[in-house]
């Protein structure tokens, strides 16, 4: 099996600062990826590189075997790699469904003419479009929402909420920028259940995050990295035990 | 069944065409209709405006530019080449809309001010081309302009036609043609908020990561939303300089650009009733002020920096909000 | 040939050290605040006309110089406060609406004190020209490229060695941080728009003499101001003077060499181009966005 994401020498400096050096690895599809390492190691930096928000100064990414450096985010949700961010980017002046509903862009068949007379196949695509979006905020638990305006959500909806408009564009892998990120241990809980079912699902998830005991509980590899390269790669049981990752966490 | 009728999403299109209805009632003079239409040519401009700046969150100081492209494409054309005003009009929004496209492209990859930069320097240059190229536009002094004629009858504002047994002015005529543009224009408006465009166009406002890691192809929908609203300004501006009868360069400069802006944020950027509001108001108000002769130009200045100070949301939607707090109140009050 | 280009090139400095005044009181605010002051123009306005109306009133022409900074200084100082800082949490677009609005009043008061009509102002120096090369100088130039430098070297002595100084870069910087080792950041809003109201005001003195003066100058030197501030790319110091003079020389090029009916649609068309390829100016801050 070949791999879905392959990274090789990647190096990304801002400045003359080398956020991300020489790194490579590779995500078979179908896994629970896991990207840990201490605050500032370039997690973030590596996903805005997969992800087309960055470019990179070296190396490759691969999707699928193609090369998609220089292809802007856009083009990537096309090919099927949707995100997100540390930083929630939520669109606030929207209700949480049509959030959602954005997600499915790339789904709609309606072009301009169909949408200036509101023709009754942009109203059919609309409808369906809604279902599917509801269907989505109840899988990732944000049934009670529908409704409501994204300003007035709580911080931990709004993380459900953009896992579920990135699951709405049907992508072959998602990139989660540290979903667990302010959730307290029932929400982490019930996120841990979620990103189960997405990977049941087939969906390759990537993940970024802190929490150690769900990485370890639900990765199936795990990539740790440490002033931008990589410093170990393995199982979580592997990981568990290499003494430079024991090191570099406990700041020995 | 009251709540339904509110709520739906053409309800405020209704509502505006009942005051479209009947505002004529309330009108007694030429005068006073000429005033109406103008309002209206004005709302439907900025009704295309904010589809760009209340709801794709773009800053454009320059629409003006576009509207004075409009009326003096128009003006030129069926006065020196003997052009029919309609197709003009119609062969004019395209041939913008086609400039707003190939200028579109770079400046819309600018962010804030720096896009306001550019926008207004995009309307200056137009402004500064008509002004100088007075062989074909009459420079600073203006040009004539024919009346609208369509399909043989020429409608000005001066001469009287029998419609169905009714005798009805070129005031009154002019009137209701621009109220038909209106709600034509609010219909396609609303037609295209309400849609997946729509949705893409506000999620480039709310967060334009967010828009392009879903595959919204942000720059080709702001560029899309750049050139409508400018087919509205140019479409707005055509009629207007067959309404006037004669246009100067003014009508493309930078203080039109920027009362354009400023009835779209006065009335309340997103709000298609509110910008229409915001025309009826701004086009107003300098005739109510007229009476304060030397005082006038301060007062507008006061009016405007008092209102965006109070009211930064503007004035429709601080107005509704006032009302369901009202409303809310009164509602816990009797619980 | 050669004496022609000097003479443009003079003219084109003169401008263009008034255009680099205006863009530094433009990047003082926007530093300071994050608004363009549309109202920027008037501070100019302001300082032109109060000078050659206390001079008619029989004031010598220092002590009407000053008269006339300290009433911009007012100004300034009122239209952040009254102006300003109630609007707090508003939109950049609707912060431009009320700083038009204020320049609209302000311009509304101007022309109910001082009537519609242009005024002159004489030059500080007498009015035989100096020849340099070739070309014809006039002596408000040396006044103009001079008076500029001084408030420059000023302003970089200000900002680098003096303790209000750096609380106000450091405001600028991070309002929250400077907040938190005891900078009152409300009176540092206050102070940059003073200081920006002094420099367009002294500007609007010096190069009185030279373009006349009227109550609706302010205008299109205001947006000048800006063109020059986005060119060299806004909040950098550096920029505004490399925005002001390339603006001046630009246009003052174009009149020469072209038209001088488009010498302010060069300007206009420089800002874009230089946008299109350096979407942040000449010498803005490349910065990465951070998500």
């Amino acid at each position: 099996m070949s791999a879905l994401i392959e990274v090789k020498g990647l190096d990304k400096a801002f400045g003359g600062v080398h956020a991300i050096e020489g790194l490579s690895f590779s995500v078979e599809a179908g896994q629970i990826y896991s990207v840990i390492g201490p605050n500032g190691a370039g997690k973030t930096t590596l996903f805005n590189l997969i992800t087309g928000l960055y470019t990179p100064t070296a190396g490759e990414i691969k999707l699928n075997g193609e090369n998609i450096v220089n292809i802007p985010p856009n083009k990537l949700a096309e090919r099927g790699m949707c995100r997100t961010f540390q930083q929630m980017q939520i669109c606030m002046n929207m209700t949480a469904l049509e959030n959602v509903m954005l997600g499915r862009h790339l789904q709609l068949k309606s072009n301009f003419l169909t949408t200036l007379l509101r023709l009754p196949s942009l109203l059919k695509d609309e409808a369906d479009c809604r279902d599917h979006a509801i269907e989505l905020m109840k899988f990732v638990g944000c049934g009670d929402y529908i409704e409501t305006e994204a300003s007035a959500m709580s911080y931990g909806a709004l993380k459900r909420l953009e896992i579920a408009r990135a699951l709405a564009a049907e992508p072959k892998v998602v990139l989660l920028d540290e979903p667990a990120a302010g959730l307290n241990s029932v929400e982490t809980a019930e996120l841990e259940e979620l990103l189960k079912k997405i990977a049941a699902q087939g969906i390759t998830v990537v993940l970024v995050e802190h929490d150690m005991k769900m990485v370890m509980g639900i990765s199936d590899h795990i990539l740790v990295i440490n002033y931008g390269r990589k410093l170990a790669e393995g199982t979580p049981e592997e990981i568990r035990n290499n003494p430079d990752v024991i090191a570099a966490y406990l700041g020995g | 069944m009251l709540k339904s009728l509110t709520q739906h999403r053409l309800s405020g299109l209704a509502l505006l065409a009942i005051i479209i209805l009947l505002v004529p009632a309330f009108l007694n003079n030429p005068f006073q209709y000429d005033m109406a239409t103008l309002v209206l040519i004005y709302a439907t401009t900025v009704v295309g405006l904010n589809l760009l700046v209340g709801y794709a969150g773009q800053i454009s100081l320059g629409h003006a530019g576009f509207f004075g492209m409009g009326a003096y494409f128009s003006a030129v054309m069926t006065s020196r080449f003997d052009w029919s005003p309609v197709p003009t009009l119609i062969l004019g929004a395209a041939l913008v809309g086609l400039v707003a496209y190939i200028v579109g492209r770079p400046i819309l990859r600018l962010k804030g001010y720096y896009l306001g930069m550019a926008t207004l320097a995009m309307g200056f240059i137009i402004y500064i081309t008509l002004n100088n190229e007075g062989w074909l536009t009459g420079g600073p002094d203006g040009m004539p302009v024919p009346g609208l004629s369509i399909f043989g009858w020429e409608l000005s504002t001066f001469n009287t036609y029998s419609f169905l047994g009714m005798e009805i002015s070129g005031s009154l005529a002019w009137y209701w043609l621009m109220g038909v543009m209106l709600i034509l224009g609010v219909w396609i408006a609303q037609n295209l908020i309400d849609s997946p465009i729509g949705r893409a166009l506000r999620s480039v406002h709310g967060s334009e990561v967010a828009a392009s890691v879903v595959g919204v192809d942000t720059p080709k929908f702001k560029n899309l939303v750049f050139v409508v609203s400018a087919i509205y300004a140019s479409l707005m501006g055509s009629l207007y300089a067959h309404f006037q009868g004669f246009i100067t360069p003014e009508s493309a400069g930078f203080m039109e650009s920027i009362i354009f802006v400023t009835m779209v944020v006065l009335g309340g950027m997103g709000s298609t009733l509110g910008v229409i509001f915001g025309a009826a108001l701004l086009t107003l108000l300098p005739q109510l002020l007229a009476d304060f002769h030397d005082y006038e130009m301060m007062m507008f200045g006061l009016i405007l920096m008092l209102t965006m100070i109070f009211m930064p949301k503007g004035l429709l939607p601080t107005t509704q909000a006032f009302i369901r707090k009202k409303l809310h109140k009164k509602a816990e009050d009797k619980a | 040939m050669f004496s022609e280009f000097l003479q443009y090139l003079f003219t084109g400095i003169t401008i263009g050290a008034t255009y680099a005044l205006i863009a530094l009181g433009f990047t003082l605010i926007y530093n300071a605040s994050h608004v363009i002051n549309f109202a920027q123009g008037e501070f100019l306005m302001i300082g032109g006309m109060a000078t050659v109306s206390l001079i008619g009133l029989g004031f010598p022409l220092p002590v009407a110089m000053v008269g006339a900074i300290l009433l911009a200084a007012l100004m300034g100082i009122a239209l952040q406060r009254f102006a300003i800082a109630p609007a707090k949490q508003a939109d950049p677009v609707t912060l431009i609406i009320i700083t038009i609005g204020a320049a609209i009043f302000i311009r509304g008061i101007a022309q109910l004190v001082w009537g519609r009509g242009y005024h002159s102002m004489p030059n500080f120096s007498g009015d035989v020209p100096v020849r340099i090369g070739g070309a014809v100088v006039n002596t408000q130039t040396f006044w103009v490229v001079g008076i500029a430098a001084v408030l420059v070297a000023g302003l970089v002595f200000f900002f680098t060695k003096t303790m209000i100084g750096k609380a106000i870069l450091a405001t600028s910087m991070n309002k929250v941080a400077a907040r938190l080792v005891g900078i009152k950041t409300d009176m540092v809003l206050m102070l940059a728009f003073l200081l920006s109201a002094v420099l367009g005001s002294i500007a609007g003195i010096i190069v009185a003499p030279i373009t006349f003066t009227s109550y609706d100058i302010g205008i299109m030197l205001g947006l000048k101001g800006f063109v020059a501030a986005a060119l060299g790319g806004l909040g950098s110091g550096m920029g505004a003077i490399v925005g002001g003079l390339t603006l001046g020389i630009v246009e003052a090029m174009t009149a020469g060499y072209i038209s001088s009916d488009y010498k302010d649609a060069a300007a206009f068309g420089v800002i874009i181009l230089v946008l299109f390829f350096m979407p942040r100016g000449l010498m803005g801050a490349r910065v990465v966005e951070r998500v």
